[in-house]
């Protein structure tokens, strides 16, 4: 009977502990979320308020719709029947309704509130000069058209790079201060340079010199009707942007990871590992990857992210329709619904992700603690 | 410090680094001295004026030690010079008939690019009038053009379409010097330019400067404007130098400062800190310093400072703030804190100081960075609009398609000196990295 009760009693301490650490996860979550939220708003009506140039860029659109008018205007025949008075009168009414309809009227600060609403709500709207392929305004449609290309080209290189460099870095920890090692260690400063700044070079060589690859763009021009010739047109347009991103990064992350590699490999249990003859395969797998799954995780989430902005120099230099030479497109032609709407979906996907990894953390690894705050970031 | 200097010079890449970074502050130096700033800004804008005697996007002049076929360089002569040969013979009533023979050697396998002739004339109310005569090596001689010249007038051999008609509709650049009997060579030898010239009036002048645009120019050559790409090599070392030095060490002190800040007072300031920079990590860096440059100011100042602003966050606040969590623990903060030092003193004399071992080769680190960053702006057209730089003159030749026309010499250049710059600061500060953090230099 005894036995029972402190069984019982123990199961009681064991789903009372469980509770516990189930509400305090679930405060942790609370809070953690809404202050991601918090960090969002802000940051989105910064994006508005920046992208607006503060108003600037009202008071340019009202010049212009002033413009718009009196050129109509000047146009039309019945024009001249009217006196100079009626002219006037009949121009400041219409710029005065023209500007109305585009709710240039209102306050800029008013309408900024309006512009935070409408992108954390993601109701994009339309976006005021630029259009897509299709001619829809629709800032929804010009992304989603713009989307497919950023992701095949930084879908293709970042992935490429990531495992590569993962597991040539596993590679090099394994064979540390062996000539490779030291080679990959000299040659990681050259991330200092951009990935469009390589991409000047491989279009010198490989283009301009050997006239092996296209210039940019992403297709022949005309794109070839047989999907398989497609494919291959675009693949070969393909080829000098992921190379140009590959080699701007590849060595510097596989220096990371093989540094972050040793610092593990050094731990005791990973020399009791060896001690007690386990294989070098057995070894990695159990005690070197293992504990470092979470920072693998989370480097591979936020590389994710990236993938939704583009690349902005590098998709200009290569002529690449993708989001990242939309954004600069958009930038200069001050269209401000767009920029935001890309801005609020990387902030969104930005946060998310931060707020999910820190959930798993919390969850996974016993290290974390939580509610502490304090010490965490 | 003196410890430092002698461990630095056991690092080949730091010394090699630092020779690097001394030679571009000396060509920095070197810059500014011959070209001030005022005379920098000037040249680059070019009005019209400034570049009327250099080709258009001609090579560099040492082009021609690796080729068999010289091309020319430009060759100026004017009717001014001490060498010019003058006949003067007055006709009476103020009329004066002056005629001018400008010779030169030709002894180049290719072409010039253009033919011009400039003048300039004084009179009162009748113009001078110049005729042109082409005197080639073979004592051949060919009628240009007559011309009643205003006070500045030019006058574009390689454009006169007449001439051109008149030479069997051979470019005249051509026509003009190429051999007879041989299509498609040029004759060399000593041509020379008759400019027969009739004033009418007493003090009345004319002068004219015949210009033989060469295919080659200088140590850099020149762009589609006729500009030598040397003002902008040369101007882009200061500019490059101090935006990066400027940014890589004011945001990371600034970023260190505001960390021990936030260690230190903890709190409320440490819950500020920490939120403002969870919002500006959202932020886009490039797009925001795009509109920046796009609605208030491209000048390198303003993009330096939001640069600088932007850059003091990020995952480096976090990583020191980190190191100083442990600090703050440490025994002689306590004793500081003991006979009552205050904040300030604390963060600036004790916690500051303390990680400086690990900043310096940080920020020297990120200097290229931040040197690349000018030259991305600049190729998205965002650069200075006044000053001269080497993103500047990329982004120049990207929108040029000077790849796709093979003028690789505009991409190469201004990508070398980025990348000399960038390998400097680099190999000095991963060497830096491992003299100042000894534990870095088991792994």
């Amino acid at each position: 009977m005894v036995n029972v009760d402190t069984a019982q009693a123990q199961g009681a301490a064991e789903r009372g502990r469980i509770m516990s650490n189930l509400g305090r996860v679930l405060r942790y979550t609370l809070v953690r979320g809404l202050t991601l939220l918090a960090t969002v708003v802000v940051a989105v009506y910064l994006t508005i308020l920046i992208a607006n140039g503060g108003g600037y860029v009202d008071q340019m659109r009202i010049s212009q719709v002033r413009e718009q008018v009196i050129t109509q205007m000047g146009a039309d025949p019945m024009m001249a029947q009217l006196t100079v008075q009626q002219r006037k009168e009949l121009e400041e009414e219409r710029i005065r309704v023209r500007i109305e309809q585009l709710g240039l009227d209102r306050p800029f600060m008013v309408r900024s509130f309006e512009y935070l609403w409408n992108g954390l709500t993601l109701n994009l709207g339309s976006a005021e000069y630029l259009l897509s392929d299709s001619g829809s305004r629709e800032v929804r449609n010009i992304l989603g058209e713009r989307l497919p290309s950023t992701l095949l080209l930084m879908a293709t290189s970042q992935l490429l790079l990531f495992f590569s460099a993962l597991f040539v870095a596993l590679f090099l920890s394994r064979r540390y201060g062996s000539f490779l090692d030291k080679l990959i260690i000299a040659l990681a400063p050259n991330s200092a340079a951009p990935g469009w700044f390589y991409g000047i070079f491989l279009i010198l060589i490989f283009a301009a010199v050997l006239g092996w690859l296209p210039f940019g763009g992403m297709i022949d021009a005309p794109p070839p009707q047989n999907p398989w010739l497609r494919a291959l047109s675009i693949a070969k347009h393909m080829v000098l942007p992921v190379l140009a991103m590959f080699i701007s990064s590849i060595f510097s992350s596989i220096y990371t990871w093989r540094t972050f590699f040793l610092i593990y490999s050094s731990e005791d249990y990973v020399e009791m590992a060896k001690a007690k003859g386990l294989s070098d395969r057995q070894i990695e797998r159990r005690y070197v990857l293992r504990p470092t799954l979470p920072t693998i995780v989370t480097s591979f989430s936020l590389m994710l992210i990236t993938l939704w902005v583009g690349a902005i120099v590098l998709e200009t230099v290569f002529a690449w329709p993708g989001i990242g030479r939309l954004t600069q497109q958009a930038i200069n032609l001050f269209d401000t619904p767009v920029i935001v709407a890309n801005t609020v979906i990387y902030a969104y996907l930005l946060a998310l992700t931060l707020f999910l990894l820190d959930i798993i953390y919390a969850l996974v690894d016993p290290r974390v603690k939580l509610g502490g705050g304090g010490n965490r970031s | 410090m003196k410890n430092a200097l002698r461990q630095i010079k056991s690092y080949p890449s730091a010394v090699a680094g630092l020779a690097i970074i001394l030679l571009l502050v000396a060509l920095a130096i070197f810059a500014v001295i011959k070209i001030p700033y005022q005379e920098a800004v000037a040249l680059w804008r070019g009005g019209d004026n400034v570049w009327l005697e250099t080709p258009r996007n001609a090579r560099p002049a040492w082009f021609n030690w690796f080729y068999k076929e010289k091309q020319p360089v430009t060759i100026v002569r004017r009717t001014t010079d001490e060498t010019a040969e003058k006949m003067v013979a007055d006709l009476g009533g103020g009329v004066k008939m002056i005629d001018t023979i400008l010779e030169f050697d030709y002894h180049y396998d290719g072409f010039p690019q253009e033919l011009a002739i400039f003048l300039q004339a004084t009179y009162q109310a009748a113009r001078p009038n110049v005729n042109f005569v082409w005197v080639t090596p073979d004592g051949r001689e060919i009628a240009l053009n007559e011309l009643q010249v205003r006070q500045s007038e030019s006058y574009r051999i390689s454009q006169d379409s007449r001439l051109e008609r008149r030479l069997g509709g051979v470019k005249p650049e051509i026509a003009l010097f190429q051999d007879p009997k041989n299509p498609g060579k040029v004759l060399k030898g000593t041509y020379q330019l008759r400019a027969e010239g009739l004033v009418f009036e007493e003090g009345s002048t004319v002068d004219a400067s015949l210009v033989v645009y060469g295919k080659l120019h200088g140590l850099a050559g020149t762009d589609h404007r006729r500009r030598d790409l040397m003002v902008a090599l040369l101007w882009g070392a200061p500019v490059a130098l101090s935006f990066g030095l400027l940014a890589a060490v004011g945001s990371s002190l600034t970023t260190m400062i505001l960390a021990a800040a936030s260690v230190w007072f903890g709190g409320w300031v440490d819950w500020v800190i920490r939120r403002i920079n969870e919002i500006v990590m959202i932020l886009p860096l490039l797009p925001i310093l795009i509109m920046v440059g796009l609605f208030y100011s491209r000048s390198i100042w303003v993009i330096l400072g939001v640069v600088i602003a932007l850059g003091i966050f990020g995952s480096g606040i976090l990583s020191y703030r980190a190191m100083f969590l442990q600090v703050k623990e440490s025994g002689y903060i306590e004793a500081a804190r003991a006979y009552g030092a205050s904040n300030g003193r604390i963060i600036f004399r004790y916690l500051v100081p303390r990680i400086l071992p690990v900043l310096i080769p940080g920020f020297v680190i990120q200097v290229p960075s931040y040197v690349f960053l000018e030259a991305t702006l600049s190729v998205l057209g965002l650069g200075d609009p006044l000053l001269p730089t080497w993103g500047k003159l990329l982004s120049d030749a990207q929108s040029n398609g000077a790849l796709m026309n093979g003028y690789f010499y505009w991409v190469l250049e201004p990508a070398a000196l980025l990348m000399l710059a960038g390998l400097g600061f680099v190999m000095l500060g991963y060497a830096l990295d491992r003299i100042f953090n000894p534990r870095l230099r088991e792994l």
